[in-house]
């Protein structure tokens, strides 16, 4: 079995190594994995940001470079938000790209919705000694309504201690450009993640957007705390790669 | 009331720095929020009354003239008067004349944000009539001369010192501290007001059109003393408010009082039916409705934004926003603050003095979450930053500053060139490479300075994963 990757420009640039983790996992699952070259974006900071015309050049690019592409994974839960539910609003006013974005909506998951719901494979058999606790971003949880799957995957690692935080379902503050435009509100919330998360004397905060990672991890290494902020695909890599190791 | 939304940035700055305000702001999330996502698990069918809330509602806005002219002619027909206000200036201009009429003096108001639009109560005092709010959160507001902070909890922001100074200079005496002695004493100098008050003026939950009702919610009760013991009723809603039946009305009390509060049923909720009636002896001798436009006609005509028509003023967004739990009530400059407020605040007050509201959003989408008639605020932040990025409909109301209209002409040039985008990063991460220090940046330039002014910066990797996916061999 194959599925084709959206990798998301901030993996492709800022995050490689969550792109090779994604591969890795999947490969440990026996499938394989193609890469479009010709992919770039979504179109989502633009659209966030006002900028409807040219993030409508380049969602109708994706489009394009992702036609007949079935599966599709994506390791950000924003970005298949973006393509699942938001092309929907961009393209109102076009029937035919419409029709498009739905139809690669529906082909199109996010990698722990992939795993769980399509590949049917909520437990990895993987195991990782750590504790970890669990930020849930925004658009996975409430734009694609992915709850359990993720939780299910980091819950089933076997030497893996799960500590819930408090608010762990409220936004960190990243927000697209909010966090340059609005920077005391952004971290004012970027503050309360992370006061949250130290909490729990977790190991490890995972999360399962590189953007959310991105602006959390930049504000654990100003603060100087000490929790590890991880990806859920690296997470779940290090874990298969244990338990493979161990075989 | 005067638009203060542009100083957004500066306001809600202001009040993340402030730890009163904010330990305020948090007990939104511990107390209103949770109670309501307890009260909403604890009602088997709470999505389907959200769904019928929901429909009531769309209907009713869909044929909006239709209920209004039967709302009057109702009203009417149980002996009140009806009045159209197209804006704050005429509301007021009435309510004055209503008020002359009666040789008022003083006027006893329970909640009405309307009343808030319209500057209601310093046009009472240029007129030399004395207001006073009965609400209780509203007189404390009212004492320290300030709007409300909330749209149901409009003193949430003060804490006890601050109401005890304000109801000791109210009240003259010992300075108290007990909660309890603060509103029994504030209960004392109302009961006066009640008494004596020539004329009530209340705001509308809903009115209902086939009856010609209007109802109130309330938990303090002062609602039913401003409708009933004034010789004059004047009742202030926004056009919006009307809804066809009572039926209707028994499913959209029970999704507002458990959005707003976590309660099942407030403790008490009053239903108007006009002025007192031949063999009644209770309730006032005149009823006035005033039905307010101000700027609602601007989402009405607009197909998409209408939607924010449907909001039901249950604040539940306010407190389920982290936004507004950071930038505080006042931040938003006007009636409506929190995420609603982002949404109505330009278009009903103008875009031009509103502009920064629909960004100050993560679109975290908590807000549609809690809902309780799922209205899509992200969808309609996102068209309204859409129609103020380049200033489209208005040059006037453009938000974007030139560098970032540019940044995302080239951003569009990379992104639709996999080659540009590629290129571009390599040199981009060339560029960090000098000002990082282990893969990291702690200062950027303006405009991204906003970042780094709290957090680092990760530098764009040397090897991007398309370069790794290929020289692995595929995956």
């Amino acid at each position: 079995m194959r599925v084709t990757l959206f990798v998301t420009c901030v993996v492709d640039q800022f995050y490689p190594e969550v792109g090779e983790s994604v591969v890795n996992v999947l490969g440990r699952q026996g499938i394989g994995v193609d890469f479009p070259a010709a992919q770039t974006c979504c179109g989502q900071p633009a659209f966030n940001a006002g900028f409807t015309d040219e993030a409508r050049a380049v969602a109708e690019r994706f489009l394009e470079v992702f036609e007949g592409a079935d599966p599709i994974v994506v390791p950000s839960g924003s970005c298949a938000a973006m393509v699942r539910n938001l092309y929907g609003e961009l393209f109102r006013d076009d029937p035919e790209l419409l029709q498009k974005a739905k139809a690669i909506g529906e082909r199109l998951y996010e990698f722990s919705e992939y795993l769980v719901d399509v590949l049917k494979r909520p437990d990895l058999a993987a195991s990782l000694d750590g504790s970890a606790t669990y930020h849930q971003c925004c658009h996975l949880l409430r734009e694609l309504g992915v709850d359990v799957q993720p939780k299910s995957l980091l819950g089933s690692i076997e030497g893996l201690e799960m500590r819930e935080m408090e608010q762990a379902e409220v936004c960190c503050g990243f927000g697209g450009t909010f966090a340059v435009k609005f920077p005391e509100l952004s971290t004012a919330m970027l503050n309360d993640k992370l006061d949250n998360a130290a909490a729990t004397g977790a190991d490890m905060l995972v999360a399962s957007d590189a953007t959310c990672l991105m602006h959390m991890e930049g504000g654990i290494r100003r603060r100087g705390d000490s929790i590890q902020p991880v990806h859920i695909a690296q997470l779940l890599d290090r874990a298969t790669a244990e338990q493979e190791s161990r075989v | 009331m005067r638009v203060r939304s542009a100083e957004f940035k500066k306001r809600s700055a202001e009040t993340a720095r402030d730890p009163r305000r904010q330990a305020a702001l948090q007990m939104l999330y511990d107390g209103l929020h949770k109670g309501r996502i307890a009260a909403a698990a604890a009602t088997d069918n709470w999505e389907e009354l959200r769904v019928k809330g929901r429909a009531i509602k769309w209907h009713t806005i869909r044929n909006l003239d239709y209920y209004l002219e039967l709302l009057e002619e109702r009203v009417v027909a149980n002996g009140g008067k009806v009045y159209f206000a197209n804006d704050d200036a005429e509301a007021s201009e009435y309510v004055m004349g209503v008020a002359r009429a009666n040789d008022v003096k003083t006027v006893i108001k329970s909640k009405s944000m309307v009343s808030e639009e319209m500057g209601l109560n310093e046009a009472f005092e240029e007129a030399g009539i004395r207001p006073v709010e009965t609400d209780l959160g509203e007189y404390i507001i009212q004492l320290a001369n300030e709007p409300p902070y909330h749209l149901i909890a409009p003193a949430i922001h003060k804490t006890r010192e601050e109401i005890s100074d304000l109801i000791q200079q109210a009240a003259g005496g010992p300075r108290e501290e007990d909660p309890k002695d603060l509103t029994k004493t504030a209960r004392r100098l109302l009961r006066e007001e009640f008494r004596t008050a020539e004329m009530g003026v209340s705001g509308v939950n809903f009115a209902v059109a086939e009856t010609g009702s209007i109802a109130l919610v309330t938990n303090e009760g002062n609602g039913r003393m401003v409708t009933s013991a004034p010789r004059v009723h004047v009742a202030i809603m926004g056009m919006e408010k009307v809804i066809p039946s009572m039926q209707d009305l028994s499913t959209m009390l029970r999704i507002l009082i458990r959005s707003a509060t976590g309660q099942r049923i407030s403790s008490y909720v009053t239903i108007v039916n006009g002025p007192r009636k031949a063999p009644e002896e209770d309730g006032p001798d005149e009823f006035h409705l005033v039905i307010v436009n101000n700027g609602r006609e601007n989402l009405l005509k607009d197909p998409q934004l209408r939607e924010a028509l449907l909001c039901i003023r249950c604040g539940a967004c306010l407190n389920a926003c982290p936004v507004y739990r950071k930038a505080g009530g006042h931040a938003y400059g006007w009636v409506y603050p929190g995420p609603i407020g982002a949404v109505i605040t330009p278009v009903m007050s103008g875009k031009k003095r509103a502009k920064d509201l629909p960004f100050a959003s993560t679109l975290c989408g908590a807000c549609r979450e809690v809902c309780p008639v799922s209205i899509d605020l992200p969808t309609l932040l996102l068209r309204l930053r859409s129609d103020l990025a380049e200033g489209k409909a208005a040059p006037g109301e453009r938000s974007s500053v030139l560098m970032e209209r540019l940044s995302f002409k080239i951003w569009r040039f990379g992104m639709l060139h996999a080659s540009a985008f590629g290129l571009g990063g390599r040199i981009a991460s060339a560029g960090m490479w000098p000002i990082s220090r282990r893969g990291w940046l702690r200062r950027l330039p303006p405009p991204f300075s906003g970042w780094t002014s709290s957090r680092d910066f990760p530098r764009i990797a040397f090897r991007p994963f398309r370069a790794r996916f290929r020289s692995r061999g595929g995956g």
